[in-house]
């Protein structure tokens, strides 16, 4: 197992709250420290970027299981410790993680109320989504689970839009729901294991009967974290009144905690429920499939369009991830990787517009191609991506999961694919009203094309949707031996006693 | 030495009469001597009670080990941070007077006395001193109507629990023929008969009107609101974390073999304590009530941990009772700095953009609300986290998932004032802060905020007193 002399998951996780500190002792009038706390946050997050990729580079893709693993004591006397770790599914997860903030600090020109305020809050919900990725512990993961309400309801209540007060109370009650079921079936599976390390659990069987129990509990945490349809109806508002850099976060990192979750536990240590909610969770995604697309296709706002886009996307991780087949589980995780930089990159584009001032209502766009072709070229190409076009990230997390069902309910993968005909069908009409139709007013004419730091953001998703549309199986063989153990673990645990045994044997 | 396990409580004791004799006399103003000599004597009766050996006193009447001591230094700590918000408040309305750091003083003994009690005569002893130095102390403010009717208030209702309970220690008393706690267990261990358990029910709703769990919590919103803003801040620390021990003493000590009897009965305060925590509180609009409301709704997560009944919840409530009086005082110093033009604001709404105007105040407001709703990483989250695992554990499933819901509840009017401070536009305008109030709210928020990374040592200590009690 590869270490390095220091702990770097919790470098990497905490790092941030150095920058924190920087900005909450920073002196002088508020225009100077505005503009330096814009290059504090920035910096920070680059350097823990920095070694984001270097935890990359030393990462072996042939192990299945935690990397770079670090203990301590934490909770005495109960078996609950500070543990860390990464494996191929949490890697690139964290990555993203890593990725996007800085982008969403480049996006955020339009604070500028209590700008160190925004900054910390961003930071931190750095520090807490990273150490929830890495945590393996299940009490340290629940602690840095619910953590991300903190920073995240002030980013929307404080910096968000009109609404913004309904929107946040709505998605931190709506969370907090979920996630207390989700702690009531920690301290079963925590008494039923005697350790709340995850390894642990993951071994430990659960009676059957108990596990449809805990699935529901978990059900109601995660699937509001990934807007599972029906529980997804906090979405559209938080994305919609969320400041731009608080959507992309939301959008691209947040909603990926709740497939996360299922992956790495209701999945692998519910495995008989996880079955038998097959069917629940197939008719649960297949319906935000469709359902949601034609909701998406009835939007008016842009913003709100890619948020509903959004939905329908998580709908095709929870299929994939039901499958229980490789295909299906690498492209759920995939997907997520490839909707994240998507959907960040979709967003960035309206922030592209309202910073020259312009709304987001569809009907008062369209033709901007002609004068901002840099734009146009970019946002085409994330529109492309998000409807699953060959040759981008999209097409192949998509195909994997439709290979994936086709192996396990020809029906489903049917539907699945439908998704991708409609998703075409709503980013279409998108691209449609904002770029080509004609000026539906003369101000569109004269607005300029794109800026340095736009590019800065927009530039390197581009290269990122293209490097995973291109080459993924740089992506992909760091998921092979973990997907690949999920899935063996899984089948194992389906068959009998003895079957069983022999696996373990073997 | 004999009376060594007893040094601290005779420290306050002496301590107090000294400081009595030494404001009656002296001419000048002593009130800010009195405070500080006062705190200086929680301070020291704390260092001592840590490092005071275990012990049997007047033939069994008080008896102290780790579980009395882990009590005795919540009771100090409560205590001297509420004198501490006292120094500026108390001169700042007019009641400067040296009586009341003094009356606290006696106040503490009383609870000390309670807390070690053996013998149900000595607790009701220790019950009495404590109520009477608490009943003078909500009408401190003599001059202000609400003080005083919170005081009058107080005194009635504590007047009837103080009846109740020793009604009940004389019912138990005829029927067992003991009121050593000793003698009482041995008695009890072959059963009770109706007698007796009527005597224990009835002392259990005296005790239960000192926690103010519900359905006994009647005066709690209008004596917090009443009493001026540090005599509540005491009474939301102090005579809570004794009145919890004492409560948790005399279930398991004496009564610890009829678990089957009282288990029901606290299960019940539990859950209806939990229940109208959070949804009396939605309606609040004055923050010392809201501060009411959500201390009966602690009260009832502090009880499941004694429904539990087991070593695991008697630890869980004692480490929820510790995580729970630090914040609390700190939420106090927050209310305390509530002042415009020289009076002190109570609405919520006065809260209006504090935010803006003081982010300080406002984080610091902000965490120890957040706390309160048992959001992690803030430390009210692992209080929360113990009692649930020991009362799932001890298979009390109804009574979690009501806990799980006033939570959701609970966080909705939290939030709310995170919300007022935080999202709302306004110009609260409040006077600068004290620096005594200042360092109450920062020990009290650095203590919430900072728990998750240092964990360890009161868990443990928690751990061994629970221990030390349940033997």
């Amino acid at each position: 197992m590869p270490q390095i002399g220091f702990p770097i998951l919790s470098v990497i996780t905490f790092l941030p709250l150095l920058g924190v500190f920087l900005l909450v002792t920073m002196q002088g009038d508020d225009a100077a420290v505005a503009s330096r706390a814009r290059i504090v946050a920035l910096v920070t997050s680059l350097v823990v970027l920095a070694f984001g990729l270097y935890l990359w580079s030393a990462f072996n893709p042939a192990l299945p299981g935690y990397q770079f693993t670090e203990t301590a004591p934490w909770l005495a006397g109960l078996d609950i410790g500070y543990r860390m770790g990464v494996d191929g599914i949490s890697l690139f997860l964290i990555l993203l993680t890593l990725f996007l903030t800085p982008i969403a600090i480049l996006a955020s020109g339009s604070i500028t109320r209590r700008v160190r305020g925004f900054f910390s809050a961003l930071l931190l919900l750095e520090t807490m989504t990273v150490g929830m990725f890495a945590a393996t512990d299940f009490v340290l993961f629940y602690v840095f689970f619910e953590a991300v309400l903190l920073p995240m309801y002030l980013i929307i209540g404080v910096w968000g839009g009109e609404k913004r007060i309904y929107a946040a109370i709505k998605f931190f009650v709506f969370t907090l729901a979920g996630s207390l079921f989700m702690l009531l079936a920690l301290v079963w599976m925590w008494r039923n294991a005697g350790s709340t390390d995850m390894v642990t659990l993951t071994h430990t069987p659960i009676p059957a009967n108990v596990q449809i129990w805990l699935f529901l509990a978990f059900l109601a945490s995660f699937g509001v974290k990934a807007a599972v349809w029906p529980l997804h109806t906090w979405l559209p508002d938080a994305y919609g009144e969320a400041p731009l850099p608080g959507t992309i976060m939301l959008a691209a990192v947040l909603s990926k905690m709740g497939a996360y979750g299922f992956l790495r536990f209701a999945v692998p240590m519910l495995p008989n429920a996880a079955a038998a909610a097959e069917p629940l969770m197939f008719t649960l995604g297949v319906v935000a499939v469709i359902y949601i697309s034609f909701v998406a296709l009835a939007q008016t706002d842009m913003k709100r369009l890619i948020a509903y886009s959004s939905v329908a996307h998580m709908g095709i991780i929870i299929i994939g991830i039901f499958t229980f087949t490789v295909e299906g589980i690498e492209g759920a995780l995939f997907q997520m990787l490839s909707h994240g930089i998507v959907i960040a990159g979709l967003f960035v584009c309206t922030g592209v517009l309202l910073s020259r001032g312009e709304g987001l209502v569809l009907s008062r766009l369209g033709g901007l191609a002609a004068r901002m072709p840099a734009f146009a070229a970019l946002l085409m190409l994330f529109s492309l991506a998000n409807l699953g076009m060959p040759g981008t990230s999209g097409f192949i997390g998509e195909i994997l999961v439709i290979v994936g069902a086709m192996k396990v309910n020809f029906w489903v993968s049917l539907l699945a694919a439908t998704g991708m005909v409609l998703g075409a069908a709503y980013m279409l009409v998108l691209v449609r009203a904002v770029l080509f139709d004609k000026f539906t007013r003369p101000e569109l004419a004269d607005l300029p094309d794109l800026k340095v730091r736009e590019y800065a953001m927009l530039l390197p998703l581009a290269a990122l949707v293209l490097w995973l549309g291109i080459y993924p199986s740089n992506f992909t063989h760091v998921f092979d031996a973990p997907v690949a153990a999920l899935v063996q673990a899984h089948t194992a645990s389906l068959m009998s006693h003895s079957a069983l045994a022999m696996v373990t044997a073997k | 030495m004999i009376f060594s396990p007893l040094l601290p409580a005779l420290l306050l004791g002496i301590g107090g009469m000294v400081l009595l004799l030494a404001g009656v006399l002296t001419k000048r103003d002593s009130f800010t001597f009195c405070s500080l000599a006062a705190v200086a004597l929680l301070i020291v009766a704390a260092v001592a009670s840590a490092v005071a050996p275990d012990g049997v006193l007047f033939g069994g009447l008080l008896k102290t080990t780790l579980f009395t001591r882990f009590a005795d230094i919540l009771v100090y700590l409560g205590a001297a941070m509420a004198l501490v918000l006292s120094l500026d408040y108390n001169r700042r309305e007019n009641i400067a007077r040296f009586e009341y750091p003094i009356l606290v003083l006696f106040a503490v003994l009383g609870m000390i006395v309670m807390i070690s009690a053996n013998d149900l005569m000595t607790l009701y002893i220790g019950f009495e001193l404590q109520s009477l130095a608490l009943y003078i102390t909500a009408a401190i403010a003599r001059d202000s109507l609400r003080s005083t009717e919170a005081g009058l208030k107080y005194f009635v209702l504590g007047a009837l629990a103080s009846g109740l309970l020793i009604y009940g220690i004389s019912l138990v008393y005829g029927f067992a023929g003991t009121t050593n706690f000793v003698a009482l267990a041995n008695i009890l261990s072959s059963g009770a008969g109706y007698g007796t358990v009527i005597g224990i029910v009835f002392v259990l709703v005296g005790l239960a009107f000192k926690i103010s769990a519900a359905p006994f919590h009647m005066w709690t919103p209008d004596v917090y609101e009443g009493a001026p803003t540090p005599v509540t801040a005491l009474f939301g620390t102090a005579p809570k974390a004794a009145a919890m021990a004492l409560f948790l003493s005399v279930m398991l000590g004496p009564f610890g073999h009829l678990t089957a009897q009282w288990q029901s009965i606290i299960e019940i305060l539990s859950g209806i304590s939990m229940a109208l925590g959070a949804l009396a509180a939605i309606g609040q609009t004055n923050i010392k009530r809201l501060m009411a409301y959500s201390s009966i709704g602690h009260m009832g997560y502090a009880l499941l941990g004694l429904a539990a009944g087991t070593e695991a919840g008697l630890q869980a409530t004692l480490v929820y009772l510790a995580l729970y009086v630090v914040m609390s005082f700190a939420a106090f110093a927050c209310i305390i700095a509530m002042r415009r033009q020289g009076h002190a604001v109570e609405k919520i709404s006065d809260l209006a953009g504090l935010a803006t105007q003081r982010p300080g105040m406002a984080l610091a407001f902000a965490v120890i609300m957040w706390a309160m709703a048992g959001i992690p990483p803030l430390s009210g989250f692992f209080g929360k986290l113990y009692v649930f695992a020991a009362a799932l554990n001890a298979g009390l499933i109804p009574l979690v998932v009501i806990g799980v819901v006033s939570s959701i509840i609970g966080a909705f009017y939290y939030l709310r004032v995170i919300k007022v401070m935080y999202f709302d536009s306004g110009t609260p305008d409040f006077d600068a802060t004290p620096g005594s109030v200042r360092f109450v709210m920062w020990v009290g928020t650095a203590a919430t905020a900072l728990f998750v990374f240092l964990p360890g040592p009161l868990i443990s200590v928690a751990y061994a007193a629970a221990r030390a009690l349940m033997g």
